[in-house]
């Protein structure tokens, strides 16, 4: 067991692709790390590099402080479970689980005691003699995270580990690891794009995007408090409805939505809204208002997902993208979803008003993005 | 439907009244009338070379060739192995193709996967060098490969002949392109749980390839044992010649011992077929694998 640290980790692919830009952060010892972000944002990247799979361009690496930048794989004692899952397809489970041991010259009856004690944790004692292709895509799984854990490793690393599963044995086994990270309490890094995942394991989230680290934090918190507009679009199911607005006299304007937003500095802006802070309420002083143009219902059981839209523009999670200048026609219409209670009868082509409170309206800043309030 | 009307559960079933839609069944497909032709100009010179060991001198020596002789003449068998040291050509035969066999299975291994995941400065300019060479035709390097073994003082040995053919480019390339194809990260996972390149090579990668080594083995096996001309170049003696090169002792300069020459023939191509059907399962396999991703 260990802590895990990035000190100013880059790392360069040929072709002047950065992976990884200048990350720093502190996983401390029996955290269960989540790294999230969309594809190609750097987190497997990131996690290659703990492993000793992909060497740093510059910046360090530290396991149980101790500087590992520069080892090989097997001289940093970290456990990984693949994607795809990586079993050796010539050898049994047995064998599969046993083989990270042998190559450490562990004694046989060593090997024997935890090959055995972490199939009967995992349930694979039925299994030992099968070969990998003669096994189910979930015991494929816990072959893969039995291998990790036989090893007794100081940290374990994992690559997108349920995305092969079918849905309701990634629900399985996601409770399966929370309990057995409650049982071990290993140091664990978790890769994922699945901010359901992401939200149910972590201890604390780390958002990237673009090879950046875009925040640090419980997954309430992230949830409650993004940094910045990528974070609170990227978190959150279904995303934060973003819109383009104006604010002046202490008051936002995003086409026909006026909030009251004290502490925002006049001039463009980006406002946020959770399809959950909507509702069907009657506007009154302390709730402002906005016309919606149902066009698509989805019944969920106890809730219910409009998709409309509203008068106003929409606004870019990416600021690096160019923002179109606000039209003056009040013509112009953003798409929105919004979270309703499932009793309501809703149909499409219906026009109804939507009421927000101010207190749940999030405010950016148009040109970096970053939180306002 | 037509067969509501014919199918009546108030009338017996009139089979006569049901037309036949299921297609002849031939015992054999038309394409044989095609391929059994081509397989009997194939094996012609085979069932030749057969008939002829069993004739007479003056039946082999005849044109238009005699197809049916007038008795079969196993004795001439045991004439062709007693007017030669055939046990010496076996031998030699033997160390020469099992050598080569060992050699090619080792280094182009090992060369083919440093090529396919070894990242290193001109690894890809070094392969396409290589791949070059496959092109010279091998008298073109007759000579330089005769001057460097006469200077090893490897002339008219065995050893002549095993040296220079210990590893070849086409084996490499073949390695190489399975290797590629072998998922990377049982590489990385092996490394991960604490084996070394090497250990990954032989525990993983190895293993994995049985195949493809096994196709490798029977073609080099198949040149080794088929070879002439280099033994032709640097063997002089009987007791250090291979079975092809020994073969050709029966030929003389006025005349042929035809039906001799056939007997030691067919005997020489024991041995091929034998490693031929022995190993044919992988062989087959492995064609079947390249290309295809676990």
């Amino acid at each position: 067991m260990a802590d895990v640290s990035f000190r100013d980790v880059t790392k360069e692919f040929p072709g002047a692709t950065v992976a990884v830009d200048r990350l720093t952060l502190d996983i401390p010892d029996g955290e269960f790390m989540i790294l999230v972000g969309p594809s190609g944002c750097g987190k497997t990247t990131a996690l290659r590099l703990v492993a000793g799979l992909e060497t740093a361009t510059s910046g360090s690496i530290e396991i149980a402080g101790k500087n590992v930048t520069h080892l090989s794989p097997r001289d940093r004692d970290i456990a990984m479970v693949f994607q795809n899952y990586a079993l050796y397809p010539h050898m049994t489970v047995y064998k599969n689980l046993a083989f990270g041991l042998r190559q450490r010259k562990t004694a046989k009856a060593e090997v024997d005691r935890r090959v055995t004690e972490v199939s009967a944790m995992l349930g694979l004692d039925e299994l030992l003699a099968r070969r990998p292709a003669q096994l189910s895509g979930g015991q494929r799984q816990r072959v893969a995270m039995g291998r990790a854990l036989v090893r007794e490793p100081k940290a374990f690393l994992l690559d997108e580990p349920l995305s092969n599963l079918d849905a309701k044995l990634r629900v399985q086994m996601r409770a399966e690891l929370k309990r057995l990270h409650q049982q071990l309490n290993v140091t664990t890094i978790y890769v994922t794009h699945d901010q359901i995942e992401a939200m149910t394991l972590g201890d604390r989230l780390a958002v990237m995007s673009a090879g950046k680290l875009q925040q640090v934090g419980t997954p309430q918190d992230v949830y409650e408090r993004p940094t910045n507009v990528f974070v609170a679009h990227f978190i959150g199911s279904p995303p934060m409805n973003l819109l383009q607005a104006t604010v002046a006299e202490g008051r936002a304007q995003a086409g026909d939505l006026s909030v009251e937003l004290p502490q925002v500095p006049e001039g463009p802006c980006i406002i946020g809204i959770r399809p959950d802070s909507l509702s069907l309420r009657e506007p009154d002083d302390s709730r402002s208002a906005l016309d919606f143009d149902i066009e698509v219902v989805e019944p969920l059981g106890g809730e219910l997902l409009a998709h409309g839209s509203v008068n106003g523009h929409l606004a870019s999670p990416d600021t690096r993208e160019e923002t179109p200048v606000l039209a003056a026609d009040s013509e112009s219409r953003a798409e929105i979803t919004a979270k309703l209670d499932g009793r309501l009868r809703l149909k499409a082509g219906e026009r109804v008003r939507l009421a927000v409170h101010p207190g749940e309206v999030y405010a950016f800043d148009a040109a970096t993005g970053d939180a306002l309030r | 439907m037509a067969t509501d009307t014919l199918i009546r559960p108030d009338r017996p079933l009139d089979l006569e009244a049901v037309p036949d839609r299921r297609p002849r069944h031939w015992p054999f497909s038309p394409w044989h009338f095609f391929l059994i032709p081509l397989a009997l100009i194939m094996l012609m010179p085979l069932i030749w070379s057969v008939i002829t060991s069993l004739e007479t001198a003056s039946e082999a020596q005849r044109f238009p060739p005699v197809l049916i002789p007038k008795a079969l003449h196993f004795s001439n068998y045991v004439d062709a192995w007693n007017s030669l040291p055939f046990g010496h050509f076996f031998l030699n035969s033997f160390l020469y193709s099992l050598a080569t066999v060992a050699g090619n299975l080792l280094f182009c291994s090992l060369a083919a996967y440093a090529f396919a995941r070894l990242r290193f400065v001109g690894s890809n300019l070094l392969f396409v060098l290589l791949l070059v060479t496959l092109m010279v035709p091998f008298q073109v390097v007759l000579i330089p490969t005769f001057l460097i073994v006469r200077h090893l003082g490897l002339i008219d040995s065995v050893g002549g002949l095993i040296v220079p053919n210990l590893c070849g480019v086409f084996g490499i390339f073949l390695l190489r392109q399975f290797f590629q194809s072998l998922p990377v990260e049982l590489e990385e996972a092996a490394r991960i749980d604490g084996a070394s390149r090497l250990g990954v090579f032989l525990k993983i990668v190895l293993p994995l390839s049985a195949p493809v080594l096994a196709t490798l083995a029977i073609i080099q096996f198949m040149w080794s044992w088929n070879d002439f001309l280099w033994p032709l170049i640097i063997i002089t003696s009987p007791e250090h010649s291979p079975l092809q090169l020994g073969l050709s002792m029966f030929q003389g300069a006025h005349v042929t011992n035809w039906n001799l020459l056939m007997a030691g023939t067919v005997m020489s191509q024991i041995p091929m077929l034998a490693v031929f059907l022995f190993a044919q399962r992988w062989f087959i396999q492995s064609i079947a694998y390249t290309g295809i991703k676990q």
